[in-house]
């Protein structure tokens, strides 16, 4: 049977996520900026007419910003993520086959639908989104996902009425290969690219008719898919359970650059308990745990220094005394004096379903089981970090900035949309 | 005069399950084939959690039915509003409850005399955000 993949995104999410409950920002340039309000990372249409690009950090912008009113806001983590979740139950509700691909994009399974009806049903799956949440999305449909995420790219730019793209007939998929540069294909990064062009290979339409084995033998086997996908034949299968993740990561900058360690253990403390919320919340425990610090490489003028280093639980746990007496540990050894420190990160890895684990006769680690889920109930119902370890500490020197948050719509009773 | 049916609260059946199971002979519980009717207030006002919205009501202009200042307005934005339905509507830019009017000529009506009602023109920028379902208010202060 033919395969029919369909890549649903959201346009210019967190954009779009703001102004669905701050309706005065419809027709606005608005910018929203990455975490420590460093540069921007989501750009209405009219900021992208303007010229601002993906990535430029505000201090650069500021004049275009004040010349042409632009809003800004602090990304507001809460409020995508809440309505990322609405967005892929509505999708389920259209098939059941459902990969999550990031915050605001999913591929789905369409097999079994007429090429009639399939523009039919994927065009009501645009309404029933922008109608049940406000927002807009633009959907690609093709053979394989490769040539799904180029017929969304197509819907998107071109402004596809209806949001929809199809590509299967050989005509259509030429054009559209024709004038995509490599480096828009999925998965050929700017990095392959550049080796590409170095070869003649430009076009996707180019890279289309090369000969897959001597690419493979070139670069990769994933060379060689990517190759055949464009060829419409399916070489990549839903991934559908990503629900539970593999890696649990918690990581951010330090607003201030610190080399105070109590400081820098609160944050790794945070993160960690953080890290066990998630894993506990999706039903897993963790095998091994690596903890990382560094400095700023970007700074010409601050000495460097990076480590990181991880520990292997003798027994997989979800506990998070065991993990933060492991992580403080772990940070006293690679913590250097006379660095100013810029970030912490938190690694989760070997990740198993904590309900069927064969637990070590001989390794019995404390059982916290009850008192985790209790922890986890009261931070839920009453806010995070409602209940937290001393460890983390109360002040948070290394919190960064987030000075234009929006308020959190969807997840606080206290941040309500006002309506009059 | 006004009748009001007293239904089973959640809290109350959670509890018996446990008693039930203390009693490892003798006659089951009579109470036994009526557990799990438990309610949960979310199945009777959120019908689709994935387009219900909650929002805070600022202002009086529909207290006629019952939307007082304060209130938490849950609103449902997969319904398609129908004539006499609450709406939360977006005039320019802003946000406002009011019940809604479609035949003959289209308009914003508020459930208090002292506003008045607001026609929907050409020129405006008129939408409707969602279908308000349900408020939800103290009484005891």
């Amino acid at each position: 049977m033919n395969r029919v993949y369909a890549l649903c995104d959201v346009n210019n999410f967190y954009v779009s996520c703001e102004r669905v409950f701050n309706p005065t920002l419809e027709y606005k340039p608005v910018i929203v900026l990455s975490s420590n309000d460093g540069c921007a990372v989501a750009r209405s249409n009219e900021v992208k007419e303007l010229g601002i690009k993906m990535g430029a950090p505000l201090h650069q912008i500021m004049n275009l910003v004040n010349r042409h009113q632009i809003q800004v806001f602090s990304s507001n983590y809460r409020l995508y993520g809440d309505m990322s979740n609405r967005f892929m139950s509505i999708l389920e509700r259209f098939t059941d086959q459902v990969e999550v691909y990031s915050i605001d994009e999913a591929f789905i399974g369409l097999d079994g639908f007429g090429h009639y009806k399939l523009g039919q049903y994927t065009r009501s799956i645009v309404k029933t989104v922008k109608q049940g949440l406000g927002l807009p999305i633009c959907i690609g449909i093709a053979p394989t996902k490769t040539l799904a995420k180029i017929a969304n790219h197509y819907a998107k730019s071109l402004s596809i009425p209806g949001g929809v793209l199809k590509l299967f007939n050989e005509y259509n998929i030429r054009n559209a290969l024709e004038n995509l540069p490599v480096c828009e294909i999925w998965g050929v990064g700017r990095r392959l690219s550049e080796r590409l062009t170095q070869i003649g290979i430009k076009t996707a339409l180019q890279l289309r008719d090369a000969d897959p084995k001597s690419l493979q033998r070139k670069f990769s086997v994933n060379m060689e898919r990517t190759i055949l996908e464009l060829r419409g034949q399916p070489c990549l299968a839903l991934d559908e359970d990503i629900t539970k993740k593999k890696q649990i990561v918690c990581s951010r900058s330090f607003a201030n650059k610190t080399t105070d360690f109590d400081v820098i253990r609160q944050a790794v403390s945070y993160h960690v308990t953080r890290a066990c919320e998630k894993l506990r919340k999706q039903g897993s425990i963790a095998g091994a745990m690596t903890v990382g610090i560094r400095t700023n490489p970007f700074s010409q003028n601050d000495k460097q220094y990076s480590n990181a280093i991880t520990i292997v639980f003798p027994e997989a746990t979800n506990d998070t005394t065991v993990m933060l007496n492991a992580a403080s540990q772990a940070l006293s050894r690679i913590y250097r004096k006379g660095y100013l420190y810029k970030k912490a990160a938190i690694i989760l890895n070997n990740l198993h379903d904590s309900e069927n684990y064969q637990t070590d006769l001989f390794h019995q680690l404390p059982n916290n089981s009850r008192l985790m889920e209790t922890l986890d109930i009261i931070n839920r119902k009453m806010g995070k970090s409602t209940l937290r370890f001393a460890s983390e500490g109360f002040e948070k020197e290394w919190e960064m900035r987030s000075e234009r948050r929006s308020p959190s719509y969807t997840t606080s009773w206290n941040q309500l949309m006002s309506i009059k | 005069m006004s009748k009001v049916t007293l239904l089973v609260p959640r809290s109350i059946p959670m509890t018996l399950p446990l008693i039930t199971t203390k009693v490892p002979a003798g006659f089951p519980s009579p109470a036994e084939e009526y557990l799990g009717d438990s309610l949960d207030i979310n199945d009777y006002v959120v019908k689709n959690p994935s387009t219900t919205f909650f929002a805070r009501v600022e202002g009086d202009s529909m207290v006629g039915k019952g939307i007082m200042p304060g209130d938490i307005l849950t609103i449902d934005r997969s319904l398609t509003p129908r004539h006499g339905d609450v709406v939360v509507a977006i005039i320019n830019g802003e946000l406002t409850v009011k019940t809604l009017y479609i035949k003959e000529t289209m308009k914003l009506v508020a459930e208090n005399p002292e506003y008045s009602d607001i026609l929907i023109t050409g020129e405006m920028d008129f939408r409707i955000w969602g279908v308000a379902t349900h408020t939800i208010g103290h009484l005891r202060s």
